[in-house]
């Protein structure tokens, strides 16, 4: 796509702790503006993998083998680590999965919302404090006075996470990552907070790639959909061809293995083993035109 | 309805905030009966006191006030030594495997260690002999055996924790959140084994779980809690397709299903009272 903002192409990577074993399979994926972009598949699949490599942040004994991350035009795998950061900083936005971990324990809520703001944005003290207010409310936060002066641990954990959103859309990102943002959330939390990444990310036209294995959530947030087994495509399309018209027996089996509580009698069907033995063997095809 | 194996009136239950203050009630005037072979799931939010009353079913936290009557037996008030015999057949699959199985003992020890304690094995080699038959009952290979926990995954894990619970051959089995954090498929398998055990050995099971759709895939019966105290309480087929009380509607409605829908997103609870 020509209008993309993020374009990921042909991206490979190893593991040197696995003795170079792949863990990325020639990933190609793109986000458009205002579009959210669903990465689904089973731990282990590579998801986190593909968020990482976008944000500079892949664990040390992970190595990019080759392939082109595009972000509004410019390449990140081959800029200069200095520029990548101005870069990211300034456009990219990450709603983790554990908002414990993603927020400093010892400093106030109203410190991690301004230092963003006065950093990237260049904003002055009182005008970060104001801005910083005109999100929390934004995110429905109540009493956003009073939050600005809590520490990370007086709040739950959906407070915790729509700090997290007015985090990432403090600094008017064109594209926000979300890595399993809802996991660890109650359904009715869960749901409050799928609608706010919606709201805002329709709001700014941001980009989003969402990072999820719950296929529930992805039929309900998702535009598109990419569908990774053992780091490879499986299947790549529109949410609703996916879910409903689903060409690959991966995804259909992985559809038939979600709970229907509507319909007991139809879901939870373990993936049988003749589908997981097709996945292996696409993954050990593709290695074999690799190495010869 | 099947013949009452536990039995839990008015129960109420806390936990001390502090030397000679009142204990805070998190778990309020809770009754419920779970018959043999019958699955009951308890479904909530988290901090509703699920994990509480599922401890206090198997005695393990004392009750401020009620009673608990497991087999016939009043267990509200007995000491550890009396309860001793009755510990085999109340089991407990836990949340997290990893953190209820010793990570420096081999599966092969894990398992056979309760079957020695509870005399349901004399020797070593007829522990070993039960064990296998077990692991191969909930699905895993006997190699598993000579694996220490990290080796397996958390679907393999998982599995362990219920043969460990099973092949005591219990009457009663408390599972608490054993799916949550497990894939969909490992997530569809273990259903699948929960399923098949408490209709072949006639398990009696107290199911919590803070997943609804989970719920509805493995349980008879379903008791909604909100705040420690029960909302609504029915068969599953009835609260499912009816709920009366507009929070369970809630939970049900904040659920998504594989299958897009424009309207999910914008659609909001009924207010809650
Ligand atoms: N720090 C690391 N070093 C080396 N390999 C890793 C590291 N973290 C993850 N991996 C490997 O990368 C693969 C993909 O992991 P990940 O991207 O985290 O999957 P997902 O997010 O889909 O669960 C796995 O096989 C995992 O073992
Ligand atoms: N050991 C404990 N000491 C004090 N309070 C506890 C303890 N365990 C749980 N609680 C409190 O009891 C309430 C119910 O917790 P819990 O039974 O774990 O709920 P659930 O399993 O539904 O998440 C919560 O408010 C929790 O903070
Ligand atoms: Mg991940
Ligand atoms: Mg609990």
């Amino acid at each position: 796509m020509s209008a993309a903002l993020l374009s990921i192409e042909h991206l490979s990577a190893i593991s040197e702790r696995e003795g170079g074993a792949s863990i990325l399979r020639d990933v190609s994926l793109s986000v458009a503006p205002g579009e959210v972009h669903g990465l689904v598949g089973e731990s282990g699949a590579g998801k986190s993998t593909v968020a990482r490599a976008i944000l500079g942040m892949l664990p040390r004994a992970v190595r990019v083998t080759s392939g082109a991350i595009i972000l509004s035009g410019t390449e990140l795998l081959t800029l200069e680590p200095k520029r990548r950061r101005s870069l990211l900083g300034a456009h990219v936005a990450l709603i983790p999965q554990d908002p414990l971990s993603a927020l400093n324990p010892s400093r106030r809520i109203e410190a991690q919302l301004t230092d963003g703001l006065r950093m990237w944005k260049g904003c002055s003290a009182a005008e970060a404090r104001r801005r910083a207010l005109a999100l929390l409310d934004e995110v429905q936060m109540r009493e956003p006075e009073r939050v600005m002066r809590l520490y990370p641990h007086e709040l739950s954990g959906g407070m915790r996470q729509r700090v997290l959103i007015a985090a990432a859309f403090a600094l008017e990102p064109r594209l926000v990552i979300a890595d399993e943002p809802t996991t660890a959330l109650d359904v009715t939390v869960q749901k409050q907070i799928l609608r706010l990444i919606r709201d805002m990310q329709l709001r700014h036209d941001t980009g989003a790639l969402f990072v999820t294995h719950d296929l529930g959530v992805v039929a309900q947030i998702c535009d598109r959909v990419t569908l990774l087994f053992g780091g490879r495509i499986m299947e790549q399309g529109p949410t609703a061809d996916l879910l409903l018209r689903p060409q690959h027996p991966y995804t259909r089996a992985l559809v038939a293995a979600s709970p229907r509580y509507d319909r007991p009698e139809d879901g939870l069907a373990p993936v049988p083993e003749a589908v997981m033995a097709r996945c292996r063997q696409e993954i050990a095809a593709f290695d074999r035109g690799l190495h010869g | 309805m099947a013949e009452i194996l536990l039995e839990a009136a008015n129960l109420d239950v806390g936990y001390a905030t502090g030397w000679a203050k009142p204990a805070t009630v998190v778990v309020k005037n809770v009754s419920l009966s779970i018959g043999r072979g019958e699955v009951v799931g308890i479904v909530g939010e988290s901090g509703s006191g699920k994990t509480t009353l599922g401890r206090a079913l198997l005695g393990l936290v004392r009750p401020l006030a009620g009673t608990i009557r497991f087999a016939g037996t009043d267990i509200t008030r007995l000491d550890e030594a009396a309860m001793r015999p009755l510990r085999r057949r109340m089991q407990m699959v836990f949340q997290d495997p990893m953190a209820s199985l010793n990570p420096r003992h081999m599966i092969a020890r894990i398992l056979t260690a309760p079957l020695r304690l509870h005399g349901l094995a004399r020797t070593q080699r007829e522990a070993l002999a039960l064990a296998s038959q077990t692991l191969d009952q909930v699905g895993l290979p006997l190699a598993a055996l000579q694996r220490y926990p990290h080796e397996l995954s958390g679907g393999q894990r998982q599995r362990v924790g219920i043969a460990r619970a099973v092949m005591l051959k219990p009457d009663f089995v408390l599972a608490d959140e054993i799916v949550s954090g497990l894939d969909v498929s490992t997530q569809a398998q273990v259903l699948r084994l929960i399923g098949d055990l408490s209709r072949d050995m006639g398990l009696a099971m107290a199911f919590i779980s803070h997943d609804l759709s989970v719920i509805r895939a493995v349980c008879d019966r379903v008791l909604v809690m909100r705040q420690g105290e029960i909302t609504e309480e029915g068969a599953c087929e009835t609260v499912f397709a009816a709920p009366r009380s507009p929070y369970t509607r809630s939970l049900i409605d904040a659920i998504p299903l594989p299958v897009p829908d424009p309207h999910w997103l914008a659609r909001l609870p009924e207010a809650v009272p």
